[in-house]
């Protein structure tokens, strides 16, 4: 297990690397010019000078190179700097970010919390609640509770967050007015009176995400018990006068889970994609709502970092996902 | 009586896999309501503005458009008797006195092309990729490692990313609108065919092992005629399903981009667009908000349905249980 996790590990490497250079070479071709939004009484060759200074003068090759320095090298050891107050990057060049002009990676942290917050909440709460969803329906299947589960998790499945969160804004922040339809990233959790503020705020997009999140992983863990219930050992433990709650909640359930688990774990990536239109919606001015701005604003540091984030959370995942399946499941031996 | 019997005979003879198919698909209750649903909408997208003629696109002059923008639906005069409703304008029109009903049925009639034309794309591209994967062995490591890299790009920065940069080429070689819709289709079928080649590559591989593709192959059959004779029409279930829940999702990515401004141009109408126009204004007008919503998640949610009962209905250990 531990060699393959290795393997793994360093064969994601060179995949890493390879998306980094696509990423780069489709955002060469971005036709939009960072000197679009300079004065025009600005003079040709000044502006020329501005180009250079933020490295465009060069061959793509020494671009590439600059930036992989700075992303692998200098920005691991910037977070060394500050976790431990060292000073190994004194006056070394990182990823700066043309629209700022200030480190991308520093950027990339202010916005981290906010999305964190509410995609992670959004991910556990619809994780909670798909799961029961999930083994009742295929308990009792065709069941009402199971036709009505089944057509909630369809709608949750098709309506489009855009949509759903625009619903959601006017029926609860406008007609009702209990949660705001803005979320508001300055406040600041002090007290239990501000813990509430922020409970309630995060309340609107954290159900629409989780709405989502939730039909996609209970109908998984429908189908996944479906499977289970029909098996033969399941006939056994009834046989051996266990009880239902031991049979379904312990014997089929751990065997459900291993197909889910690792369903969860691939779905992390793309929650972060997926939430790039909620942040819209309810403006969160996460990492999403970031990457719209900079792709907008032609700042291609910034996207550049961006989309290898996102590349980098796909690949780990994937990993996570096989290495947890491998271990859940002792049939699988990858050796 | 011998005939009604000859004729009973005759039917049941003549009955293919594809009556069994249908008898299935009809049990199921909810990709029935969704086959109709989806029959409705597309109806009503395509012939709808040939019966209702209004211009989705034409702003009255300035006096006429200040006076007849803003109108409510029909409906608001229900509950609000002050409400400014005219039945020339059975949705209303919106801020630029544009009629809304025309501008639904015009938005869903591109909405709709893009779905079906980025799915066809995406089944085609993920077909091939797969079966030449599956069948030729050469081609199987290069193509699945191509499948596994376009898997692990983060795919919505990359769509929106290229809608930027392939606008202005593409505006200049069709059209504004031309090229916006060969963008967004180009860009939604090259970024979702990976399911459908994997689907298919692992049934070909299960196929290309079977004693009839080996007795085709033993009398001479050369690769192509096996593939198109012998080893397509065994794959069509996976397919047909993955194309169904294929326009799904098209639907959604081509609403999600003009929802966040990268999709068609700010005067043409598809519903993702509908709606990104009128979220700032839905406290006073939520119905420019609900409709398009509405049109999107019924023709989603329909077509997802189908695609359930396709699956049930293609796969021959559930059919006529």
């Amino acid at each position: 297990m531990l060699t393959f996790t290795i393997r793994r590990l360093i064969l994601a490497i060179p995949t890493l690397l390879f998306i980094s250079l696509v990423i780069f070479l489709l955002l060469q071709l971005a036709p939009g010019d960072p000197m679009a939004q300079v004065p025009l009484t600005v003079p040709p060759e000044v502006k020329e000078k501005m180009r250079q200074a933020l490295g465009l003068g060069q061959p793509v090759y020494v671009q590439y190179w600059k930036w992989i320095v700075q992303f692998f090298w200098i920005e691991p050891q910037v977070l060394i700097d500050n976790i431990f107050g060292t000073s190994l990057t004194e006056g070394k060049l990182r990823v700066i970010s043309w629209q700022t002009r200030s480190p991308v990676m520093d950027i990339v942290y202010q916005r981290l919390p906010q999305t964190l917050w509410v995609v992670g909440v959004a991910y556990l709460v619809g994780i909670l609640i798909a799961l029961p969803i999930g083994i009742y329906s295929a308990y009792r299947q065709y069941s009402v509770f199971d036709n009505a589960g089944t057509f909630v998790t369809m709608v949750g499945f098709s309506v489009p967050p855009f949509f759903s969160g625009v619903l959601v804004i006017v029926i609860f922040a406008v007609n009702l007015g209990w949660f705001p339809s803005i979320y508001d990233t300055t406040h600041k959790v002090t007290d239990w009176a501000s813990f509430k503020v922020q409970l309630n705020q995060m309340f609107l997009p954290v159900m629409v995400l989780a709405l989502q999140i939730t039909s996609q992983i209970s109908r998984f863990m429908r189908a996944s018990m479906l499977d289970n219930l029909n098996q033969d050992y399941v006939r056994t433990a009834r046989a051996k006068g266990l009880s239902e709650w031991t049979v379904v909640m312990t014997h089929v359930l751990r065997n459900s889970m291993i197909p889910v688990v690792t369903v969860i774990a691939l779905g992390i990536p793309s929650i972060f994609g997926g939430a790039i239109i909620t942040e819209q919606v309810f403006k969160v001015n996460g990492i999403g709502q970031l990457l719209i701005t900079s792709i907008q604003a032609n700042d291609l540091p910034m996207v550049q970092t961006l989309t290898f984030i996102f590349a980098v959370l796909i690949v780990l995942f994937n990993l996570v996902a096989d290495v947890l399946y491998g271990i859940l499941d002792p049939r699988i031996r990858y050796d | 009586m011998t005939d009604t019997v000859q004729h009973v005979e005759q039917t049941e003879a003549s009955r293919s896999q594809w009556w069994d198919v249908w008898d299935q698909f009809k049990s199921h209750r909810g990709a029935l309501v969704g086959l109709v649903i989806f029959a409705i909408i597309v109806f009503g997208v395509t012939l709808g503005p040939f019966i209702w003629r209004a211009d989705p696109q034409a702003i009255p002059p300035v006096v006429e458009m200040i006076k007849q923008r803003d109108y409510r639906p029909i409906y608001t005069a229900l509950w609000d008797s002050g409400a400014k409703v005219s039945w020339a304008n059975p949705l209303g029109t919106d801020n630029l006195a544009r009629d809304n009903l025309a501008r639904l049925m015009y938005g869903g009639r591109v909405s709709i092309a893009v779905g079906l034309t980025a799915m066809v794309l995406s089944i085609v591209l993920g077909t091939a990729i797969g079966v030449v994967a599956g069948y030729f062995r050469k081609f199987d490591g290069p193509l699945m490692r191509t499948t596994d890299l376009f898997l692990a790009l983060p795919l919505l920065p990359l769509i929106l990313v290229a809608s930027l940069l392939f606008r202005e080429p593409l505006s200049a070689m069709f059209g504004v609108e031309g090229g916006t819709f060969a963008l967004i289709v180009a860009l939604i079928g090259i970024t979702s065919w990976m399911q459908t080649a994997r689907i298919v590559r692992g049934d070909v591989l299960a196929l290309k092992e079977r004693e009839f593709v080996l007795a085709a192959r033993s009398i001479g059959t050369p690769a192509r005629r096996i593939i198109t004779n012998h080893i397509l029409p065994n794959i069509m279930s996976p397919i047909m399903v993955s194309a169904t829940l294929g326009i799904a999702s098209s639907i959604i990515t081509e609403s999600a981009l003009s929802f966040l401004g990268f999709g068609f141009p700010p005067d043409f109408p598809t519903w993702g667009r509908l709606l990104n126009d009128s979220v700032d204004r839905m406290v006073s007008y939520p119905e420019r908000v609900i409709w398009p919503g509405l049109a999107i998640s019924l023709t989603v949610l329909s077509v997802n349905y189908i695609g359930d009962g396709l699956r049930d209905a293609l796969d021959p250990r559930i059919r006529g249980r």
